[in-house]
Protein backbone atom coordinates (compact mmCIF):
# COMPACT_ATOMS: atom_id res chain seq x y z
CA UNK A 1 0.00 0.00 0.00
CA UNK A 2 2.06 2.58 1.02
CA UNK A 3 4.96 1.37 -1.85
CA UNK A 4 1.75 2.05 -4.33
CA UNK A 5 1.35 5.15 -3.18
CA UNK A 6 5.26 6.29 -3.02
CA UNK A 7 4.93 5.05 -6.35
CA UNK A 8 2.17 6.60 -7.86
CA UNK A 9 3.33 9.62 -5.96
CA UNK A 10 7.00 9.95 -7.92
CA UNK A 11 5.13 8.42 -11.33
CA UNK A 12 2.22 10.77 -12.12
CA UNK A 13 4.41 13.90 -11.61
CA UNK A 14 6.76 12.11 -13.82
CA UNK A 15 3.61 11.59 -16.60
CA UNK A 16 2.89 14.79 -16.22
CA UNK A 17 6.28 17.24 -16.71
CA UNK A 18 8.40 14.25 -18.70
CA UNK A 19 5.09 13.67 -21.44
CA UNK A 20 2.97 16.71 -20.73
CA UNK A 21 0.09 14.29 -19.37
CA UNK A 22 -2.67 15.22 -17.47
CA UNK A 23 -4.41 12.33 -15.70
CA UNK A 24 -7.35 11.14 -16.99
CA UNK A 25 -10.84 12.67 -15.63
CA UNK A 26 -12.49 9.90 -14.32
CA UNK A 27 -15.71 11.60 -14.48
CA UNK A 28 -15.42 12.75 -18.22
CA UNK A 29 -15.09 9.88 -21.21
CA UNK A 30 -11.41 9.12 -22.52
CA UNK A 31 -11.77 8.49 -26.26
CA UNK A 32 -10.09 5.88 -27.78
CA UNK A 33 -10.30 4.81 -31.61
CA UNK A 34 -10.75 1.38 -32.88
CA UNK A 35 -10.16 0.33 -36.86
CA UNK A 36 -11.12 -2.37 -38.51
CA UNK A 37 -8.84 -2.87 -41.27
CA UNK A 38 -10.39 -6.00 -42.49
CA UNK A 39 -13.72 -3.77 -43.35
CA UNK A 40 -12.08 -1.25 -44.87
CA UNK A 41 -12.74 -0.93 -48.33
CA UNK A 42 -10.93 2.47 -49.04
CA UNK A 43 -13.25 4.39 -50.35
CA UNK A 44 -12.08 7.43 -49.03
CA UNK A 45 -15.23 8.56 -47.62
CA UNK A 46 -13.52 9.12 -44.46
CA UNK A 47 -11.19 11.36 -45.94
CA UNK A 48 -13.79 13.44 -47.66
CA UNK A 49 -16.10 14.17 -44.92
CA UNK A 50 -13.41 15.24 -42.50
CA UNK A 51 -12.20 18.18 -45.32
CA UNK A 52 -15.69 18.69 -45.52
CA UNK A 53 -16.40 18.68 -42.58
CA UNK A 54 -13.63 20.89 -41.00
CA UNK A 55 -12.59 23.18 -43.63
CA UNK A 56 -9.32 21.86 -44.61
CA UNK A 57 -7.63 23.15 -47.61
CA UNK A 58 -8.57 21.26 -50.28
CA UNK A 59 -5.46 20.83 -51.90
CA UNK A 60 -4.08 17.13 -52.16
CA UNK A 61 -1.37 17.59 -49.53
CA UNK A 62 -3.41 18.71 -46.56
CA UNK A 63 -5.38 15.95 -44.30
CA UNK A 64 -6.36 15.32 -41.29
CA UNK A 65 -7.24 11.51 -42.29
CA UNK A 66 -6.59 9.63 -45.10
CA UNK A 67 -6.58 5.87 -46.70
CA UNK A 68 -3.56 4.34 -47.94
CA UNK A 69 -3.33 1.32 -49.78
CA UNK A 70 -0.57 -0.90 -48.96
CA UNK A 71 0.50 -3.75 -51.71
CA UNK A 72 2.83 -5.98 -51.11
CA UNK A 73 4.47 -7.87 -54.03
CA UNK A 74 5.19 -11.53 -54.56
CA UNK A 75 8.72 -10.70 -54.00
CA UNK A 76 8.87 -9.01 -50.93
CA UNK A 77 8.69 -5.26 -52.08
CA UNK A 78 6.16 -2.87 -50.65
CA UNK A 79 4.22 -0.20 -52.46
CA UNK A 80 2.00 2.36 -50.45
CA UNK A 81 0.08 4.29 -52.68
CA UNK A 82 -2.77 7.47 -51.41
CA UNK A 83 -3.44 9.47 -54.45
CA UNK A 84 -5.14 13.08 -53.08
CA UNK A 85 -5.73 10.67 -49.49
CA UNK A 86 -7.60 8.05 -51.60
CA UNK A 87 -10.87 11.00 -52.25
CA UNK A 88 -11.10 10.57 -55.61
CA UNK A 89 -10.96 6.27 -54.73
CA UNK A 90 -7.76 3.90 -54.73
CA UNK A 91 -6.70 2.09 -57.89
CA UNK A 92 -4.45 -1.02 -58.42
CA UNK A 93 -1.79 -0.58 -61.08
CA UNK A 94 0.03 -4.19 -59.80
CA UNK A 95 -1.53 -7.31 -61.86
CA UNK A 96 -3.18 -9.32 -59.54
CA UNK A 97 -1.00 -12.35 -60.11
CA UNK A 98 1.99 -10.09 -58.83
CA UNK A 99 0.18 -9.39 -55.48
CA UNK A 100 1.26 -11.45 -52.35
CA UNK A 101 -1.33 -9.27 -49.94
CA UNK A 102 -2.94 -5.90 -50.06
CA UNK A 103 -5.28 -3.83 -47.75
CA UNK A 104 -6.40 -0.31 -46.61
CA UNK A 105 -4.94 1.28 -43.44
CA UNK A 106 -6.73 4.65 -42.67
CA UNK A 107 -4.75 6.71 -40.88
CA UNK A 108 -5.75 9.71 -38.98
CA UNK A 109 -4.32 11.38 -35.36
CA UNK A 110 -3.45 8.80 -32.43
CA UNK A 111 -4.74 10.89 -29.94
CA UNK A 112 -1.48 9.95 -28.01
CA UNK A 113 -1.88 9.89 -24.53
CA UNK A 114 1.74 11.12 -23.47
CA UNK A 115 1.85 13.13 -27.35
CA UNK A 116 4.75 13.47 -28.64
CA UNK A 117 3.74 16.86 -30.23
CA UNK A 118 2.09 17.99 -26.98
CA UNK A 119 5.78 17.90 -25.38
CA UNK A 120 7.87 19.51 -28.11
CA UNK A 121 5.12 22.73 -28.06
CA UNK A 122 7.15 25.67 -26.95
CA UNK A 123 3.99 27.98 -25.98
CA UNK A 124 1.15 25.22 -24.46
CA UNK A 125 -0.88 25.35 -27.81
CA UNK A 126 -1.22 22.13 -28.51
CA UNK A 127 -2.40 19.80 -25.36
CA UNK A 128 -4.37 17.17 -24.43
CA UNK A 129 -7.91 18.19 -23.35
CA UNK A 130 -9.82 16.31 -20.28
CA UNK A 131 -11.12 14.08 -22.61
CA UNK A 132 -7.98 13.11 -23.97
CA UNK A 133 -8.57 14.64 -27.30
CA UNK A 134 -4.99 16.25 -28.59
CA UNK A 135 -6.29 19.87 -29.72
CA UNK A 136 -4.84 22.70 -31.09
CA UNK A 137 -5.23 25.87 -29.98
CA UNK A 138 -5.56 28.26 -32.90
CA UNK A 139 -5.08 31.54 -31.00
CA UNK A 140 -1.81 30.64 -29.10
CA UNK A 141 -0.04 28.68 -31.56
CA UNK A 142 2.99 30.32 -33.14
CA UNK A 143 3.19 28.03 -36.05
CA UNK A 144 7.15 27.02 -35.14
CA UNK A 145 6.53 23.78 -37.03
CA UNK A 146 7.93 21.48 -34.16
CA UNK A 147 4.87 19.44 -33.20
CA UNK A 148 4.75 18.56 -37.04
CA UNK A 149 7.99 17.23 -36.58
CA UNK A 150 7.63 15.63 -33.84
CA UNK A 151 4.72 13.56 -34.70
CA UNK A 152 5.52 10.25 -35.85
CA UNK A 153 2.31 9.24 -37.76
CA UNK A 154 2.45 12.22 -39.97
CA UNK A 155 -0.51 13.41 -38.91
CA UNK A 156 -0.13 17.26 -38.47
CA UNK A 157 0.65 20.41 -41.27
CA UNK A 158 0.88 23.41 -40.93
CA UNK A 159 -2.90 25.59 -42.69
CA UNK A 160 -2.02 27.29 -45.29
CA UNK A 161 -3.87 30.69 -44.63
CA UNK A 162 -3.61 30.51 -40.80
CA UNK A 163 -0.11 29.37 -40.58
CA UNK A 164 -0.60 28.19 -37.55
CA UNK A 165 -0.27 23.74 -36.71
CA UNK A 166 -3.55 21.87 -37.43
CA UNK A 167 -4.38 18.40 -37.01
CA UNK A 168 -7.72 16.32 -36.39
CA UNK A 169 -9.66 17.33 -33.27
CA UNK A 170 -11.76 14.12 -33.28
CA UNK A 171 -14.49 16.29 -34.29
CA UNK A 172 -14.05 17.46 -31.03
CA UNK A 173 -16.66 20.41 -31.83
CA UNK A 174 -19.39 17.23 -32.72
CA UNK A 175 -18.53 15.33 -29.92
CA UNK A 176 -19.53 18.17 -27.86
CA UNK A 177 -23.02 18.57 -29.55
CA UNK A 178 -23.66 14.48 -29.28
CA UNK A 179 -22.87 13.61 -32.99
CA UNK A 180 -20.41 11.42 -34.29
CA UNK A 181 -16.89 12.37 -35.90
CA UNK A 182 -17.73 12.88 -39.23
CA UNK A 183 -15.56 10.38 -40.52
CA UNK A 184 -16.90 8.00 -38.57
CA UNK A 185 -20.62 8.81 -39.70
CA UNK A 186 -19.71 8.41 -42.94
CA UNK A 187 -17.96 5.09 -42.70
CA UNK A 188 -20.21 2.62 -45.22
CA UNK A 189 -18.82 -0.20 -43.62
CA UNK A 190 -18.46 0.37 -39.97
CA UNK A 191 -15.17 -0.06 -40.08
CA UNK A 192 -14.13 2.54 -37.41
CA UNK A 193 -15.43 3.11 -34.03
CA UNK A 194 -14.41 5.40 -30.70
CA UNK A 195 -15.60 4.91 -27.62
CA UNK A 196 -14.88 5.64 -23.98
CA UNK A 197 -11.76 3.67 -22.49
CA UNK A 198 -13.44 3.79 -19.43
CA UNK A 199 -16.42 2.33 -19.63
CA UNK A 200 -16.28 -1.38 -18.65
CA UNK A 201 -19.37 -2.25 -21.05
CA UNK A 202 -18.81 0.17 -23.82
CA UNK A 203 -18.00 -0.32 -27.37
CA UNK A 204 -14.12 0.17 -27.16
CA UNK A 205 -14.00 -2.85 -24.53
CA UNK A 206 -15.98 -5.16 -26.30
CA UNK A 207 -13.87 -3.71 -29.60
CA UNK A 208 -10.24 -4.65 -28.30
CA UNK A 209 -11.77 -8.11 -26.52
CA UNK A 210 -12.71 -9.31 -29.89
CA UNK A 211 -9.75 -8.05 -31.81
CA UNK A 212 -6.72 -8.53 -31.97
CA UNK A 213 -5.31 -5.01 -31.77
CA UNK A 214 -2.19 -3.27 -32.21
CA UNK A 215 -0.79 0.01 -32.46
CA UNK A 216 1.36 2.15 -34.97
CA UNK A 217 4.97 2.40 -33.64
CA UNK A 218 4.77 0.41 -29.90
CA UNK A 219 8.21 1.28 -29.41
CA UNK A 220 8.05 5.14 -29.29
CA UNK A 221 5.68 4.43 -26.34
CA UNK A 222 3.16 7.27 -27.35
CA UNK A 223 0.48 5.51 -25.80
CA UNK A 224 -1.44 5.57 -29.00
CA UNK A 225 -5.22 5.44 -28.35
CA UNK A 226 -5.81 4.59 -31.99
CA UNK A 227 -6.46 0.28 -32.42
CA UNK A 228 -5.68 -1.64 -35.36
CA UNK A 229 -7.22 -4.83 -35.92
CA UNK A 230 -5.67 -6.86 -38.46
CA UNK A 231 -2.57 -4.48 -38.58
CA UNK A 232 0.34 -6.02 -40.45
CA UNK A 233 3.76 -5.30 -39.43
CA UNK A 234 4.64 -3.45 -42.28
CA UNK A 235 2.55 -0.81 -42.33
CA UNK A 236 4.53 2.34 -40.76
CA UNK B 1 25.93 43.22 3.95
CA UNK B 2 28.38 44.89 0.83
CA UNK B 3 27.44 48.54 -0.65
CA UNK B 4 27.18 47.45 -3.84
CA UNK B 5 24.53 44.99 -2.98
CA UNK B 6 22.47 47.43 -1.42
CA UNK B 7 22.57 49.62 -4.49
CA UNK B 8 21.43 47.03 -6.85
CA UNK B 9 18.89 45.62 -4.74
CA UNK B 10 15.93 47.72 -5.44
CA UNK B 11 16.88 47.22 -9.01
CA UNK B 12 16.35 43.53 -8.31
CA UNK B 13 13.08 44.30 -6.98
CA UNK B 14 12.02 46.41 -9.68
CA UNK B 15 13.30 43.76 -11.87
CA UNK B 16 10.83 41.40 -10.32
CA UNK B 17 7.89 43.28 -10.12
CA UNK B 18 8.11 44.46 -14.03
CA UNK B 19 8.34 40.80 -14.24
CA UNK B 20 5.33 39.73 -12.35
CA UNK B 21 3.35 42.97 -13.70
CA UNK B 22 4.29 41.65 -17.73
CA UNK B 23 3.38 37.57 -16.32
CA UNK B 24 0.25 39.03 -15.21
CA UNK B 25 -0.46 40.77 -18.49
CA UNK B 26 0.95 38.22 -21.24
CA UNK B 27 -0.50 35.06 -19.85
CA UNK B 28 -3.67 34.49 -21.07
CA UNK B 29 -6.94 34.65 -18.48
CA UNK B 30 -7.79 30.74 -18.55
CA UNK B 31 -4.32 29.06 -18.87
CA UNK B 32 -3.72 26.53 -16.62
CA UNK B 33 -6.85 25.25 -15.37
CA UNK B 34 -7.05 22.14 -16.46
CA UNK B 35 -3.36 21.88 -17.30
CA UNK B 36 -0.67 23.81 -19.50
CA UNK B 37 -2.96 25.15 -22.01
CA UNK B 38 -5.71 28.14 -22.40
CA UNK B 39 -9.04 26.44 -20.96
CA UNK B 40 -10.85 28.44 -22.80
CA UNK B 41 -9.75 26.83 -26.18
CA UNK B 42 -11.78 24.15 -25.56
CA UNK B 43 -14.91 26.06 -25.81
CA UNK B 44 -13.94 27.77 -28.95
CA UNK B 45 -13.19 24.25 -30.32
CA UNK B 46 -15.94 22.90 -29.26
CA UNK B 47 -18.57 25.60 -30.68
CA UNK B 48 -17.06 25.35 -34.31
CA UNK B 49 -19.87 25.27 -36.56
CA UNK B 50 -20.98 21.39 -37.60
CA UNK B 51 -21.73 20.61 -41.23
CA UNK B 52 -22.68 17.00 -41.21
CA UNK B 53 -26.32 16.83 -39.70
CA UNK B 54 -26.60 13.41 -39.76
CA UNK B 55 -29.78 10.62 -40.99
CA UNK B 56 -32.23 11.69 -38.01
CA UNK B 57 -32.00 15.40 -39.53
CA UNK B 58 -32.82 14.34 -43.47
CA UNK B 59 -35.72 11.86 -42.22
CA UNK B 60 -37.99 14.83 -40.97
CA UNK B 61 -38.87 15.76 -44.53
CA UNK B 62 -37.08 13.29 -46.78
CA UNK B 63 -39.11 10.08 -44.80
CA UNK B 64 -39.87 8.44 -47.78
CA UNK B 65 -36.57 7.94 -49.06
CA UNK B 66 -35.34 7.42 -45.16
CA UNK B 67 -37.28 4.47 -44.96
CA UNK B 68 -36.53 2.75 -48.62
CA UNK B 69 -32.80 2.81 -48.05
CA UNK B 70 -33.29 1.58 -44.08
CA UNK B 71 -35.09 -1.07 -46.07
CA UNK B 72 -32.22 -2.40 -48.14
CA UNK B 73 -28.42 -3.37 -48.79
CA UNK B 74 -27.41 0.27 -48.44
CA UNK B 75 -29.05 0.66 -44.90
CA UNK B 76 -25.67 1.14 -42.87
CA UNK B 77 -25.44 4.61 -44.83
CA UNK B 78 -26.29 7.82 -43.95
CA UNK B 79 -27.60 10.18 -46.82
CA UNK B 80 -24.73 12.37 -46.29
CA UNK B 81 -22.13 9.91 -47.55
CA UNK B 82 -23.39 10.10 -51.06
CA UNK B 83 -24.89 13.46 -51.48
CA UNK B 84 -22.36 15.56 -49.29
CA UNK B 85 -22.80 17.65 -45.95
CA UNK B 86 -26.32 19.01 -45.64
CA UNK B 87 -25.85 21.80 -43.08
CA UNK B 88 -26.03 24.51 -46.11
CA UNK B 89 -29.17 22.75 -47.36
CA UNK B 90 -31.12 22.90 -44.19
CA UNK B 91 -30.75 26.56 -43.50
CA UNK B 92 -31.34 27.30 -47.40
CA UNK B 93 -33.08 24.52 -49.86
CA UNK B 94 -32.10 27.15 -52.70
CA UNK B 95 -29.00 27.59 -52.43
CA UNK B 96 -27.57 24.36 -50.26
CA UNK B 97 -28.17 22.24 -53.31
CA UNK B 98 -26.29 18.78 -53.18
CA UNK B 99 -25.46 16.42 -55.06
CA UNK B 100 -27.19 13.48 -56.43
CA UNK B 101 -24.70 10.98 -57.78
CA UNK B 102 -24.74 7.67 -59.41
CA UNK B 103 -21.94 7.55 -62.05
CA UNK B 104 -19.45 4.48 -62.61
CA UNK B 105 -16.81 6.73 -60.83
CA UNK B 106 -18.49 8.06 -58.23
CA UNK B 107 -20.12 4.10 -57.21
CA UNK B 108 -16.98 2.68 -58.16
CA UNK B 109 -15.21 4.09 -55.38
CA UNK B 110 -16.75 1.59 -53.11
CA UNK B 111 -17.69 -1.04 -55.56
CA UNK B 112 -15.18 -1.14 -58.08
CA UNK B 113 -12.83 -4.64 -58.67
CA UNK B 114 -9.90 -4.31 -55.98
CA UNK B 115 -8.33 -6.60 -54.44
CA UNK B 116 -8.16 -5.29 -51.27
CA UNK B 117 -11.14 -5.12 -50.95
CA UNK B 118 -12.92 -8.27 -49.17
CA UNK B 119 -16.02 -9.80 -51.01
CA UNK B 120 -17.53 -10.52 -47.83
CA UNK B 121 -17.54 -6.69 -46.93
CA UNK B 122 -18.36 -5.42 -50.18
CA UNK B 123 -20.37 -6.34 -53.73
CA UNK B 124 -17.78 -5.47 -56.33
CA UNK B 125 -18.09 -5.32 -60.49
CA UNK B 126 -15.70 -4.50 -63.25
CA UNK B 127 -16.84 -0.66 -63.70
CA UNK B 128 -15.33 -0.76 -66.86
CA UNK B 129 -17.38 -3.47 -68.36
CA UNK B 130 -20.06 -4.10 -66.46
CA UNK B 131 -23.46 -3.40 -69.07
CA UNK B 132 -21.52 -1.01 -70.66
CA UNK B 133 -24.63 -0.27 -72.71
CA UNK B 134 -25.96 1.84 -70.19
CA UNK B 135 -24.07 5.07 -69.25
CA UNK B 136 -24.68 5.26 -64.96
CA UNK B 137 -25.24 3.29 -62.31
CA UNK B 138 -28.03 5.03 -61.44
CA UNK B 139 -29.63 4.48 -65.08
CA UNK B 140 -30.49 0.82 -63.84
CA UNK B 141 -29.99 0.62 -60.39
CA UNK B 142 -31.95 2.42 -57.14
CA UNK B 143 -29.22 3.70 -54.88
CA UNK B 144 -31.89 3.51 -52.26
CA UNK B 145 -32.78 0.12 -52.76
CA UNK B 146 -30.00 -1.76 -54.60
CA UNK B 147 -31.90 -4.85 -55.94
CA UNK B 148 -34.79 -2.78 -57.44
CA UNK B 149 -34.08 -2.36 -60.96
CA UNK B 150 -35.08 0.32 -63.20
CA UNK B 151 -36.18 0.12 -66.40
Amino acid sequence: MAGTLLATSVSNPFTAYIFAANEPDKSKPWYGIGIDIEKCIGCGNCAKACKAENDVPKEPFFFRSWVEQYTIKNDGSLKVQSPNGGIDGQTQDIHEDEIFKTFFVPKMCNHCEKSPCVQVCPVGATFESPEGVVLVDEKYCIGCRYCIQACPYGCRYLHPEKKTADKCTLCYHRLKKGLNPACFEVCPTGARIYGDLHDKDGVMHKFLKEHNCHVLKPNLNTGSKLFYNGLNAEVR
Amino acid sequence: MPPQLKTLLPLLVVFICLFLLARHFLIPESFGKYGHYRANSLDEIATLPTHYVGKAVCADCHDEEAAKLASDLHKGLTCEVCHGPGSLHIEDQEKGILVKPGSREFCGTCHSLNPARRTEVIHQIDIKTHNIERVNCIDCHNPHAVWEMKE
